[in-house]
C-alpha cells in the first residue's frame, strides 16, 4: 500500500532561477536522470503550470493520471519505476490548452501535488518551477513546510540580463529560509562542432561572479550543447546517449556536489 | 479583476472572484460582507478610467511568448529604440514583469527612479521621445525580491496603465513574462476599453518552445487579441571562425515556419543567435545602433517594418495616422 504525499521522501530540493529559459526544465531532468543512474528513486514535480515541459524531455506524454486509496498515483518514466513524475501536461486533455488561471486556482493545484499524491519511497523529490517568485514558488514552500525542503539549486545563464533576476530569487530564498545548495551557470559558452572555437554566446562567468558575490556555492557550469537540446526534444536519455562529452562531465559533478551536501 | 484591498488579509482572493467573501481566507476581513453580497463585483471602473486615459496613445502592441527566455524583453526594448529612431513619434514601453523586470538593465536605466506629480507617475525617459516604466524603478536594491501573489500584481499592473503620465504617445509597447495568468488577464482586462491593436509572439526553434507558445496562441484567440505575427529567435548560430551555422535550438518539429502553417499566422523572420545582441542588453544598448549591419539587426529592421505596416493599416477610422 502506498503512503500518500511525502511521508517516504527522504530529501527534498527545488529547482529554481528567476530568469525564464535558462534550463530549469533542462538541469532538473539531467539531475533526475544522473540520480536514478546512481541508483536513487527520484521524482520530480513540476510545478510549473502554464508551460509544463518536463513531460515531453522525458518522453512520457499523455498517460492517465489514475487515482488509487492513497491519492494520485504518478507517472513512472521508466518501467523499473526509479523515476516518477506529477505535471500538469498529463492532465491536459490537448496538449495546446492553455491553462489560464489566476494565482489563487494554481496555489490549489499545487497543494494538492504536493499532498495527494502517492510518490511512495524516494531518495530525492526534485521540483521544477517556472521563472519568477509569485503565487507557485509560495505555494510549493508552504506545502512543503510539513515535510522538509532541503534546499535550492539555482540556474542562471552567464549574461548580466539574466544573474539580475537570479539574486532576486536568492533573496526570495533567504526571505523563506530557503538553503541554496548551490548555483549552477547553464548554456556557458558553445563549441562549434565543425571548428572547434569556443563562443560566448550568452556571455560568460556570470554565474561564478553571482555565487562569489552572494557567498553561494558554485556547483558548475554547463556548456550549450546541441546535442543535449536534441535529445530533450526528443526525450531521450543524454547521460547514456552521450556518456563521452564534456556536458555529462559537468552535470555528473554538478549532482556529486548536491548529494554530498544532502548527505552532510 | 481580482483586486485586492489594502486591508485584506492574506489569502484574500481577490475581490472580483467568484470567492470574494466566501474563503476561509475572508473570516474576519473588514470587507467580507461587502463581497460576499456581489456588490464588489461590478466592473471594475478603472477600466473606464485606462480608457480615457489612453486615448491619447495610438497603438497599443503586446509581446507575448509563452516560453520564458526567447527574448521577448530584447525584442521589445529594440523594438522601441527602432521606432523612436524616427523623431516624429513618441514611444513609450511598458515592463509588466512583475518579478522579473529586465527592461530597466536593457535600457540603460539601472538605478533610475520614478517621480509622482499631481498628474501621476512620469515615466523615465530614454530618449526625449522614449518613455518606460517598470517596477524596477521602484525597487531600491538589486537584490530586492517582488514576492507578490496575483492580486497584488494586478493592483500594480492598474496602476502602470492608469497612473502614469504617458502623455501623447504613438506606439505603447507592453513586455510580458511568460506564461498566460494573472499578468496577461490583467494586461487584456484593464486595456478592454482602451483596445490592443495586437500581440507579437515570441519564440525559439525548438519544441520545448514552440508547445508553450502554441498555448499563448489559444490564450490570444480566447481573448480576441489579434495576432500580428510570429517571431523566430535564436535561430541559428554563425560561428565567427570557421562561418559554419549550428542549430543551437534545433527546430525538430519544423520550427516557427511550420507552426505558423499550421496555425494560419504570419511569420514576420528569424533572427539569428548573436553573442553582440546579449552583450549590448547587459550593457544597456541598443543593439541596433551598435553593429547595425549585422545580419540580426538587420532581420529585426525588418520585423520592426512589419509592425508599423499591420500597425498604419490597422488605425481607428478617426485616427489621423
Amino acid at each position: 500500500i502506498s503512503i500518500n504525499g511525502l511521508a517516504q521522501v527522504k530529501h527534498v530540493v527545488l529547482v529554481l532561477s528567476g530568469k525564464g529559459g535558462v534550463g530549469k526544465s533542462t538541469i532538473t531532468t539531467e539531475l533526475a536522470l544522473a540520480l536514478v543512474h546512481a541508483g536513487k528513486k527520484v521524482g520530480i514535480l513540476d510545478v510549473d503550470l502554464c508551460g509544463p515541459s518536463i513531460p515531453r524531455m522525458l518522453s512520457v506524454g499523455k498517460p492517465e493520471v489514475h487515482q488509487c486509496d492513497a491519492g494520485w498515483v504518478p507517472v513512472y518514466a521508466d518501467p523499473q519505476q526509479k523515476l516518477a513524475i506529477m505535471s500538469i501536461g498529463f492532465l491536459l486533455e490537448d496538449s495546446d490548452e492553455a491553462v489560464i488561471w489566476r494565482g489563487p486556482k494554481k496555489t490549489a493545484l499545487i497543494g494538492q501535488f504536493v499532498s495527494d499524491v502517492a510518490w511512495g519511497e524516494l531518495d530525492i523529490l526534485l521540483v521544477d518551477t517556472p521563472p519568477g517568485t509569485s503565487d507557485e514558488h509560495l505555494a510549493v514552500l508552504e506545502n512543503l513546510r510539513k515535510h522538509r525542503v532541503d534546499g535550492a539549486v539555482l540556474v542562471t545563464t552567464p549574461q548580466a540580463v539574466s544573474t539580475g533576476d537570479v539574486r532576486r530569487e536568492i533573496t526570495f530564498c533567504k526571505k523563506t529560509a530557503v538553503k541554496i545548495l548551490g548555483i549552477v551557470e547553464n548554456m556557458s559558452g558553445f563549441v562549434c562542432p565543425h571548428c572547434s572555437e569556443c563562443s560566448n554566446v550568452f556571455s560568460k562567468g556570470g554565474g561564478e561572479e553571482l555565487a562569489k558575490l552572494t557567498g553561494s556555492v558554485f556547483l558548475g557550469s554547463v556548456p550549450l550543447d546541441p546535442l543535449l537540446t536534441a535529445t530533450l526534444e526528443e526525450g531521450r536519455d543524454f547521460l547514456q546517449a552521450f556518456p563521452e562529452s564534456s556536458t555529462y562531465t559537468a552535470i555528473s559533478q554538478i549532482v556529486n556536489t548536491v548529494l554530498s551536501s544532502l548527505d552532510a | 479583476m481580482a483586486d485586492v484591498p489594502n486591508d485584506a488579509p492574506e489569502h484574500c482572493p481577490g475581490t472580483s472572484s467568484d470567492q470574494a467573501g466566501k474563503s476561509s481566507a475572508c473570516q474576519g476581513c473588514p470587507n467580507q460582507n461587502i463581497c460576499a453580497s456581489g456588490a464588489a463585483k461590478a466592473p471594475d471602473p478603472a477600466i473606464e478610467e485606462i480608457r480615457q486615459k489612453l486615448t491619447s496613445v495610438k497603438h497599443k502592441i503586446l509581446v507575448l511568448s509563452g516560453k520564458g527566455g526567447v527574448g521577448k524583453s530584447t525584442f521589445s526594448a529594440h523594438l522601441s529604440h527602432a521606432l523612436a529612431s524616427d523623431d516624429s513619434k513618441e514611444i513609450a514601453l511598458l515592463d509588466v514583469d512583475i518579478c522579473g523586470p529586465s527592461i530597466p538593465k536593457i535600457m540603460g536605466l539601472e538605478g533610475e527612479q520614478v517621480h509622482q506629480s499631481g498628474s501621476g507617475w512620469s515615466p523615465v525617459y530614454v530618449e526625449d521621445n522614449l518613455a518606460v516604466m517598470s517596477i524596477g524603478f521602484l525597487l531600491s536594491s538589486p537584490d530586492d525580491a517582488v514576492i507578490w501573489r496575483g492580486p497584488k500584481k494586478n493592483g500594480m499592473i492598474k496602476q502602470f496603465l492608469r497612473d502614469v503620465d504617458w502623455g501623447e504617445v504613438d506606439y505603447l509597447i507592453v513586455d510580458t513574462p511568460p506564461g498566460t495568468s494573472d499578468e496577461h488577464l490583467s494586461i487584456v482586462q484593464y486595456l478592454s476599453g482602451a483596445g490592443i491593436d495586437g500581440a507579437v509572439i515570441i519564440t525559439t526553434p525548438q519544441e520545448v518552445s514552440l508547445q508553450d507558445v502554441r498555448k499563448e496562441i489559444r490564450f490570444c484567440k480566447k481573448v480576441k487579441i489579434p495576432v500580428i505575427g510570429v517571431i523566430e529567435n535564436m535561430s541559428g548560430f554563425v560561428c565567427p571562425k570557421c562561418k559554419n551555422t549550428s542549430q543551437i535550438f534545433p527546430p525538430t518539429t519544423g520550427g516557427a515556419q511550420r507552426m505558423c502553417e499550421e496555425l494560419n499566422l504570419p511569420l514576420l523572420g528569424r533572427v539569428p543567435l548573436d553573442p553582440r545582441i546579449g552583450r549590448s542588453c547587459d550593457e544597456g544598448r541598443s543593439f541596433l545602433t551598435e553593429v547595425p549591419d549585422s545580419p540580426a539587426a538587420v532581420a529585426y529592421q525588418n520585423i520592426v517594418q512589419k509592425i508599423r505596416d499591420y500597425s498604419s493599416s490597422h488605425s481607428t477610422p478617426d485616427d489621423p495616422c
